[in-house]
């Protein structure tokens, strides 16, 4: 009954458990990953073919081509700019509910019902909501349309679709319309999980609501602040549904993101695999350092000492060792 | 707000303010969906002439009848979705909840290491690896395959994640070392003791693993080039097809179809599902 020998006997089902996990994700990710990446090197070029050579002449040629490329370089610029629109009123709206929703002073009534009809959109298939929002904005008849000239802010029909700003802002609102409802829903749970002794501290020293909010909530919802920062960001990176179904990048690359730059280069017309893939292997390093940071911020600070603690005494008993030689 | 003698009138003004955003806001998300319901029962004329009604029309049979002419057909779409989802729901959650058990129950070497690259993967999404993916499904064959779509939701990093922050409060360690010593073997412990525990976080994770899958349209429209096999998302992009440019009533009679098992499951489960993003999204 050797306790250390038990725990061994054990140790091969941690392995074997884990094995279906490991083997998927070596496959279908890792792999993938760095077939990628070779990709971006090589002159693969044409729809399902698999047959390709290293460049031997430039190796970094299409990597060099992407940087050149006016239209990922819109697409980059794009990306961002949407992302933006979208993040700022998100943020705002989000972090103005999450105030109310949870205000110890003023109990809105209806809560719940809010929080479900706020977080709906975000549920619903982008690509339905992307093509609904084109059919809203359509011309020459169009709900939008119809709605704008009955509060008589206009006086004929728009083409809203034609409009590149008007398209960017249309696909910003989109996203913004579909993640307010889910930022606000995770800010409330980081700010329940805030201990209710310094609430209660802070209205015997008479604090009122907005000091309450701004010294109290903000400092300590710092981490899932952060946390939903680094997703949105993530995710506003990869975006694709709602630009490749609303106008399909357009008008005039005007909602061209990076992902749909990449399905472009890569599935359609020239089936430009090795290009794309330089381009994906950008992304996939911006994204890679965005989330380094996330894992860095939602590390576990407990194990992070424990494991400082058990280096410590490790070395102390070494140390010990030592000496006692 | 800032002086407390007069607290009584800025908070009737501030109720009136709170309340009147929430319900615009109320309005905003809810409207689109409305105008997409109510559109689906009228007819093309109907709408061109006032687009926004809240008056449901009589049409929607004959709108049905247009659009099962051209090249969106929901039936197919539903089923092609619904076996991709389901299949990669339970890949998901019942290999996710393994590998979980494998990292709480199990004292290994490769642990801790194997615990901080599920979390370093966590975020990186499918679609930068897309092209890699791809040419490998080309070389073994499984284009056009669901398979393709299912087996790599076995390696769910998140979910795994997910798992373990549940798994470690609520999985006690006695019940299963007493059923060790009534001599159930290791995989036996799992699917009949550890795997029942789990359930309500299970089941928490099994709604967003089957929304996200339903409602992915990137891995599909990659990997389906066959028109028979194309799940709703890509169903979607058949209505900008120019045999639908002028049945507006169509084309939201569509949207609506391809949002229909979403809304039944949202309507259903919205508490859970609030609770669950909530749950998802704090953690330190």
């Amino acid at each position: 009954m050797n306790k250390t020998r038990k725990t061994f006997s054990y140790a091969k089902y941690g392995y074997l458990f884990s094995l279906p996990f490991i083997i998927a994700f070596l496959v279908f990710s890792l792999y993938p990953t760095i077939y990628t990446a070779i990709l971006g090197f090589t002159d693969c070029k044409g729809l399902g073919n698999t047959d390709w050579h290293l460049l031997t002449d430039d190796l970094w040629a299409n990597f060099r081509k992407i940087f050149k490329n006016q239209m990922f370089k819109t697409s980059l610029q794009n990306t961002l700019v949407i992302w933006i629109v979208n993040f700022i009123p998100q943020m705002t709206i989000a972090l103005v509910l999450t105030a109310w929703f949870t205000s110890h002073s003023f109990d809105i009534k209806g809560k719940g019902f809010f929080k479900v009809v706020f977080y709906m959109p975000n549920i619903i298939t982008a690509a339905t909501v992307a093509m609904l929002f084109y059919s809203l904005f359509s011309y020459p008849k169009g709900p939008i349309n119809d709605l704008l000239k009955d509060v008589g802010i206009f006086q004929t029909n728009y083409d809203f679709h034609t409009d590149k700003v008007v398209s960017k802002l249309v696909v910003a609102f989109i996203q913004f319309w579909m993640w307010y409802g889910n930022t606000m829903i995770v800010l409330i749970s980081g700010v329940l999980g805030i201990s209710p002794d310094i609430y209660e501290a802070a209205q015997i020293d008479g604090a009122n609501g907005v000091q309450t909010f701004f010294r109290i909530t903000i400092p300590n919802l710092k981490t899932v602040l952060l946390y939903t920062l680094v997703t949105s960001l993530v995710g506003g990176l990869n975006m694709y549904d709602i630009p490749k179904l609303y106008l399909d990048g357009g008008p005039d690359n005007a909602t061209l993101t990076t992902s749909v730059f990449i399905y472009k280069k890569a599935f359609s017309g020239m089936y430009i695999y090795n290009q794309a893939a330089a381009a994906s292997m950008i992304m996939f390093i911006i994204i890679s350092v965005l989330s380094g940071l996330l894992f860095y911020i939602m590390r576990d600070k407990d194990e992070v000492r424990e494991n400082r603690e058990r280096r410590a005494a490790r070395k102390a008993a070494k140390l010990e060792a030592r000496r006692s030689r | 707000m800032t002086v407390r003698n007069s607290k009584k009138p800025s908070a009737v003004v501030f109720s009136i303010v709170a309340y009147t955003f929430c319900i615009l806001l109320a309005i905003l998300s809810i409207m689109p969906f409305v105008v997409m319901i109510v559109n689906a029962t009228r007819s093309t004329a109907q709408i061109q002439e006032h687009a926004i009604s809240f008056i449901p029309g009589t049409e929607l049979m004959k709108n049905m009848k247009i659009l099962s002419t051209g090249t969106f057909h929901p039936m197919r779409g539903f089923v092609n979705s619904l076996i991709v989802s389901v299949g990669s729901t339970v890949c998901a959650i019942y290999f996710s909840t393994m590998t979980a058990y494998a990292i709480v129950a199990y004292e290994w070497k490769l642990k801790r290491g194997f615990f901080t690259v599920i979390l370093a993967v966590m975020m990186i999404p499918a679609q930068v690896t897309s092209i890699g993916f791809i040419q490998m499904m080309y070389k073994i064959g499984m284009v056009n395959n669901f398979l393709a779509l299912i087996l790599p939701s076995i390696a769910s990093p998140a979910i795994v994640f997910f798992m373990r922050q549940y798994m470690i409060p609520s999985l006690p360690m006695e019940i299963l070392q007493s059923a060790r010593i009534d001599g159930a073997s290791e995989f036996r412990i799992f699917n009949q003791i550890a795997l029942p525990m789990m359930k309500p976080a299970m089941a928490t994770q099994a709604i967003f693993a089957f929304v996200s899958s339903w409602n992915n349209l990137f891995m599909p429209s990659i990997i389906l080039t066959k028109d028979r096999l194309y799940t709703m998302p890509m169903m979607v992009s058949q209505l900008r097809g120019d045999m639908y440019r002028t049945e507006y009533g169509s084309i939201y009679l569509g949207l609506c179809l391809t949002v229909l098992p979403i809304l039944v499951v949202y309507f259903l489960l919205s508490k859970h599902i609030i609770a669950g993003v909530a749950l998802g999204g704090v953690k330190g």
